[in-house]
């Protein structure tokens, strides 16, 4: 009876020492956790970030995504009057042609909608807000010359001798010596189907599907293809060199690491040394990284897809040897002795008895990759030049095409999840249908 | 007579199963030619759009790490001073990778606990979920990291809100195939006391599937070292961002660059050994083989 009473407390004793552990790291795992975080938060300056963080830049971005903006442009010394998408040369309306919102004449009439009246006469210019009045300007060499309405200037009117800026709901007007220029914004990606220069600018969807019909279809595509301010063909290019930098580093990496792989396999390579030297060099190849190989690859390459692909497949020749050695160490013997008891030779043993078995697993692993390393392939398109990283990267660089920016990060997005999608299809496709390897 | 219907019948399927085998073999050969013509197309491709040919560059592949070697051994002695003097920024991108993986892991969690059927909190939105999840693990790294740049300024928070969000979706569709095979009754047992689903999840499905998901936030850590590092390189703080300028200080300075490359290499080699280590116990060996997927 006492026996079984210490045993009792002996077992208690125990559940309660396991139970205070397990209290103990159920709090102090989240402790760990939130103290990292505290400790990451300060390292990383993260209360200064405020101050560095530019809200300007910020709205720039978020409203240039969306939106554009035409710019109407008077040089004051000629008097000649521009109207621009974006003030790009090759986003310019012809000498006679202008927006239904813009009429030109002696007097050019800019209506920027909401009663806000712009206009540029051959010596004044005139900017009228409703509820505020009209604001004068004679610009010349002596300055801007500016008559505001009586009262106080309030504070979205910047003016000084030499340059006046107005910036209302409807749009921006601003006046120096030499230009005055307004500005209206419009929701939306301008030009994005046909330049201005095109006959089908304008042009409702039903249109131009109308005029595709009478056989203007060639055509149509052509003034798509060749848009120089959204360069669709130089984006498609760049789209199919980003996958193309995937689709030869990940297979060209699966061909030249399998041979090696059974060089690296317990039950395949009997010499120890000949194992170990492959498995350092998988390691060697793995451990440099990407960014490493990138680097020294375009030394010797230049810039260009070539050198992402050799970037990915040398990488990955290190991750495939590791993974295709793996899963040859775990193939099952049975099978091969089939084979062998057939009076199968050795190259037959290893297409019969082996390779059906590990296939799938390769298969199922480049396919993987290939997803992975489209993703892999912008980010070096980004550094050694080519791609659609290349793109993106020099529309960042800009600091103003950030509609461009918006667009390449859709379609990055889109060619990531139609790889990931296609990968799937062929994965359960080779797999599941040809599962035995005939 | 019975025996002829037999014989037939063999010869019937033999042909029959011939003809299979010969269909195979035909649409196995197709599909090789098909993919070696790929290759051999998209190498032709790739190549005539490089800026160096492969046939001209091949050759002097190792130019470029043999200058930089030799000049780091010219410079023996100042390698050890190098390697101290890069490591705060080493530790930056080590910070950048365990900070982004750590919040990832967490925002992943709560992301796969949605997105999983029987779990969810609102089953009605699980297909929401999932989107995010996709969408997030579909944009690079880089996209975010150089749109954040420009509005946060360089340093490595940009970074690390961009792996964070790759994570988030990276891992996210791990776990939630995780989330799958979990038993529900210990989760029953706690809505039937009236705990709230916080606590269902927390008492009674992350104690399930805790190992798993180390395992793989683990895996996570070791690509995001590598990520963290290239998105140092395009101005985002840390060991690459070093690199970087010790690449354009050019001939003569290469020393710098070397000691980066070393630092970088034993530190990923480091990590991989010590995270597949860990791996290896987590989950004795189920996940082992899955061992490197990025």
């Amino acid at each position: 009876m006492t026996v079984a009473t210490t045993d009792l407390d002996r077992l208690k004793s125990g559940a309660d020492q396991l139970f205070s552990k397990k209290k103990l790291a159920g709090f102090s795992i989240p402790l760990v956790i939130i103290a990292y975080l505290v400790y990451i938060f300060f390292a990383f300056d993260v209360p200064g970030l405020y101050s560095r963080a530019d809200m300007d830049n910020a709205r720039t971005l978020v409203a240039d995504s969306y939106s554009y903006k035409m710019h109407v442009t008077r040089d004051n010394r000629s008097a000649e009057v521009d109207i621009s998408i974006e003030g790009r040369r090759n986003g310019t309306y012809p000498e006679d042609g202008s927006p239904d919102w813009v009429t030109r004449g002696e007097e050019t009439v800019i209506d920027l909608g909401q009663g806000h009246i712009a206009t540029f006469g051959p010596e004044i210019v005139t900017y009228t807000i409703p509820g505020y009045g009209t604001f004068r300007a004679e610009p010349g060499r002596s300055g801007v010359n500016a008559t505001f309405p009586d009262g106080d200037l309030p504070g979205w009117i910047n003016a000084s001798k030499n340059r006046v800026a107005i910036t209302t709901e409807a749009g921006r007007f601003t006046v120096t010596r030499n230009r005055t220029e307004v500005f209206r914004y419009f929701n939306g990606w301008e030009a994005f189907w046909f330049t201005l220069d095109s006959p089908y600018y304008g042009l409702s969807v039903g249109e131009v599907a109308g005029r595709a019909v009478q056989g203007e279809a060639g055509d149509i595509f052509t003034a798509f293809w060749t848009n120089s301010m959204w360069r669709h063909q130089d984006v498609a290019w760049a789209l199919f060199e980003t996958v193309l930098m995937a689709f030869l580093g990940t297979f060209g990496a699966g061909l030249i690491a399998l041979p090696l792989a059974f060089l690296a396999a317990k039950n395949f390579a009997p010499l120890m040394a000949v194992r170990f030297a492959m498995r350092r060099m998988f390691d060697f190849l793995r451990g440099v990284d990407a960014l490493i190989w990138t680097i020294i690859l375009a030394r010797a390459f230049g810039p260009g897809p070539l050198t992402g692909a050799l970037a990915i497949l040398v990488t990955d020749t290190g991750t495939f040897g590791k993974i295709f050695s793996e899963a040859l160490e775990n193939v099952d013997k049975a099978p091969i002795e089939g084979v062998q008891s057939t009076g199968a030779s050795a190259i037959q043993r290893y297409r019969f008895g082996v390779i059906p078995q590990v296939v799938p697993v390769l298969i199922s692993q480049l396919l993987y990759f290939l997803e992975s390393n489209t993703r892999s392939a912008t980010v070096i398109g980004a550094i050694t030049g080519g791609g659609i990283g290349l793109l993106l990267t020099q529309a960042i660089i800009t600091q103003q095409d950030w509609e461009k920016v918006t667009y390449f990060i859709v379609l990055i997005v889109l060619m990531v999840m139609a790889m990931d999608w296609i990968s799937g299809i062929l994965r359960r496709r080779l797999i599941s249908g040809d599962g035995t390897g005939h | 007579m019975a025996e002829t219907s037999a014989s037939t019948r063999v010869d019937v399927i033999q042909t029959d199963y011939m003809a299979l085998t010969r269909r195979k073999r035909l649409y196995s050969l197709v599909l090789l030619i098909v993919f070696v013509a790929l290759m051999v197309a998209g190498f032709n491709t790739a190549d005539s759009r490089n800026a160096g040919g492969f046939w001209n560059g091949i050759t002097h592949v190792f130019d470029f790490p043999a200058e930089v070697l030799g000049e780091a051994w010219e410079n023996i002695a100042e390698l050890p001073r190098h390697l101290v003097a890069h490591l705060p920024a080493l530790i930056e991108t080590l910070n950048i990778a365990a900070a982004s993986t750590l919040i990832g892991l967490i925002a992943g969690t709560v992301l796969a606990l949605l997105s999983t059927r029987g779990l969810a909190r609102w089953p009605r939105l699980i297909g929401l979920f999932r989107r995010l999840m996709d969408i997030a693990r579909a944009i690079p790294e880089i996209v975010i990291a150089l749109v954040l740049i420009f509005v946060l300024g360089g340093g490595p928070v940009p970074a690390m809100i961009a792996i964070a969000i790759h994570t988030t979706g990276a891992l996210g569709k791990l776990f939630s195939e995780v989330n799958e095979n979990v038993s529900l009754k210990p989760v029953e047992g706690l809505r039937s006391v009236g705990a709230t689903w916080a606590q269902q999840m927390y008492l009674g499905v992350i104690p399930q599937v805790g190992p798993n998901y180390v395992s793989y936030a683990l895996l996570r850590f070791e690509i995001n070292i590598r990520a963290s590092a290239i998105l140092g390189f395009v101005g985002a703080g840390g060991i690459g961002y070093d690199l970087r300028n010790a690449m354009s200080w050019g001939q003569g300075k290469y020393d710098q660059a070397a000691a980066i490359f070393i630092l970088l290499f034993l530190t990923i080699v480091a990590v991989d050994q010590i995270s597949g280590y860990l791996r290896a116990h987590l989950t004795y060996g189920t996940q082992a083989r899955e061992g490197v997927r990025p």
